[in-house]
């Protein structure tokens, strides 16, 4: 074994690890900060496995909209909300916990068997390494020119949508609650970030 | 005896090819220079090879930090001058040693983990700031095939990396546990990200010219004519935006808002000492350096000189592939690479130390309302400039 087939299996082996534990802990953790900053570092590491394919540029892509995009607005949004409020028990909690498992379960043993019993055509189509984007630009302007198009068509429709949410006060009527909208609606009291006096850090 | 005087000729030309792509023109390898060095002493290639390649890693780490120490020397002197003081005086001739001193003090002093906070991230939030600036050191070229790595996608590496420092930013100012630091945190973030897409946008202007992401492409792309053919005159708006969008990204005055010390409280540093608050100088300070490094890479035509080295080597009748040659052409590359990035390094300095501080919502409205559109449009004017004078703009 050459130190280049080594080196590539302990990355894959530690890449992947890596993935599994990171994955996990988005989905067990109770601390939703926690499973942020893990969903951060299972996207990094889906990024090594690309790299690991020789796709660097899908890599660096990988990185630069799930990590540096993706993943900061969940950080924004959830840091812009949080109290810190522990979450209250629900009622029938271990009932719920219990069919969301048996659920991803049957999803788990599906993909198992889906993976087990395609034929995978063992090796693959030889990578193009730094062609890819070459190739990728071609497919995007050819055979995929409309769902690319369509897609931007609909983070614009989501951009345009978002806007309008947020500036309440360029529509007449509040989109939300049907009252007529003014300054007031935008003014109105707010509730601190982290603390209040009337809901101290516990 | 033998192999280690034939080989110590080719380790010194050698200096001339660090990356572990072979030369391609001239006979002059370092790497090939140092694995016969070894294996001279009987080691096998596979072992050679291996201790060969941490070496171009750790002599980048190692400029990038010394990089660090005369930026901050030039900044506490240049400043002293603006300012009729003296600036540091007594550690070493001129001063020069008192980075080492500001470092060494950082390096002794208690590192205090706040009672409430959130330990580990509060200690990971600094290592996501600073490891992807260093990584980013991979695709800086010196020359030719001066670099650690001349991956494909390049430039686009650099943007990728320097997306991820908004987490480290957000992970260190929510793990503090203290409504400032969370608050600078996200100003920070925010900053970051709106400033990232301007750049980007100016950095595709130039991509689009060269037709390659590689940054050693880029340079080849501005090497005919000496200083004329820089991108400098073909992208001076982008140029521009480049460089406001690379000092609002390194958080220096006018644009240091989150940790604005006269105004405010330290922002996301608020609750850091000790090694912990050097890693977030050293980051932002090897940021410099580095987006000085890029400016020179993408406008002023990296390791080229203002009058062409071949044009030079010509009048003098020497041929360029020349051994001595080489090392020559070399040497200059280099030291053109580091007079650029320590020239910009210089006005950055200056702007610091004489414009004042925008507001934060001037920040982002001349982020978003003026500088996006402005990049808009060079990207479209560039457009169109490579289509109908495609001799001039890259065909």
């Amino acid at each position: 074994m050459t130190i280049a087939v080594s080196t590539q299996l302990i990355c894959f082996l530690a890449l992947s690890a890596t993935l599994l534990i990171g994955a996990l802990g988005v989905v067990l953790l109770p601390n939703i900060v926690y499973a942020a900053f893990l969903l951060g570092g299972v996207f990094l590491s889906m990024a090594g496995l690309y790299l690991l394919l020789n796709a660097s540029f899908v890599a660096a892509a990988q990185v630069l909209i799930y990590v540096g995009a993706v993943n900061v607005l969940i950080l924004f949004a959830i840091m812009l909300v949080n109290k810190r409020e522990p979450l209250r028990d629900m009622p029938g909690l271990l009932l719920r916990r219990l069919l969301s498992a048996a659920v991803c379960a049957g999803l788990l043993a599906l993909l198992l068997r889906v993976a087990l019993t395609m034929p995978w055509p063992t090796p693959g189509p030889a990578s193009i390494g730094e062609g890819a984007v070459v190739r990728i630009a071609e497919h995007f302007f050819s055979d995929y020119l409309l769902p690319f198009e369509l897609a931007s068509v609909l983070l614009l429709m989501a951009m345009i949508g978002a806007i309008v949410l947020a500036r309440r006060d360029v529509m007449n009527v509040d989109v939300v609650t049907g009252e007529p909208a003014d300054q007031g609606l935008l003014e109105k009291a707010r509730t601190p970030l982290l603390l209040s006096k009337d809901n101290p850090r516990p | 005896m033998s192999a280690i005087s034939t080989s110590l000729p080719a380790g010194v030309q050698g200096l001339l090819s660090l990356a572990t792509t072979a030369t391609p023109a001239a006979g002059i390898d370092l790497r090939a220079g140092f694995s016969a060095l070894l294996q001279g002493q009987g080691l096998s290639a596979g072992l050679a090879h291996a201790l060969w390649l941490p070496l171009p890693m750790l002599l980048v780490l190692t400029a990038a930090v010394v990089g660090v120490l005369v930026t901050v020397w030039l900044e506490r002197k240049i400043s002293a001058a603006m300012q009729q003081r003296i600036g540091p005086e007594y550690a070493g001739a001129l001063g020069i040693l008192q980075p080492m001193a500001d470092g060494l003090k950082l390096l002794v002093k208690e590192d205090i983990i706040p009672a409430r906070a959130d330990s580990l991230l509060f200690t990971l939030g600094p290592v996501l700031v600073l490891v992807p600036v260093i990584l980013s050191w991979l695709i800086v070229p010196f020359g030719q095939n001066l670099l650690i790595s001349n991956v494909g996608v390049g430039i686009f590496l650099w943007i990728a990396l320097s997306s991820i420092q908004p987490i480290g930013l957000l992970m260190s100012g929510y793990a503090s546990n203290n409504k400032y630091s969370l608050l600078g945190g996200l100003r920070a973030a925010a900053q970051s990200i709106s400033y990232e897409i301007p750049l980007a946008l100016a950095v595709l202007a130039v991509v689009m010219m060269s037709n390659s992401l590689s940054t050693v492409d880029i340079v080849q792309q501005q090497s005919g004519a000496g200083m004329l053919s820089w991108n400098i005159f073909r992208q001076p708006v982008g140029f521009l935006i480049f460089w406001i969008c690379v000092i609002a990204e390194c958080e220096r005055a006018p644009f240091d808002l989150p940790e604005a010390e006269e105004e405010l409280v330290a922002g996301y540093q608020t609750e850091y000492t000790g090694m912990k608050f050097a890693l977030f100088y050293l980051g932002s300070y090897i940021n410099l350096v580095l987006s000085g490094l890029l400016v020179a890479v993408l406008y002023l035509g990296g390791w080229t000189s203002p009058v062409p080295v071949e044009w030079l080597a010509g009048l003098l009748g020497q041929s360029i592939d020349a051994p001595a040659v080489q090392l020559v052409t070399a040497s200059i590359g280099i030291v053109m690479t580091v007079l650029k990035a320590y020239l910009l390094v210089f006005f950055a300095v200056l702007l610091r130390w004489t414009t004042p501080r925008v507001r934060i919502d001037q920040l982002l409205d001349f982020g978003w309302k003026f500088l996006l559109p402005v990049a808009l449009a060079n990207l479209l004017v560039t457009a169109a400039l490579k289509l109908s004078f495609p001799a001039v703009f890259g065909g």
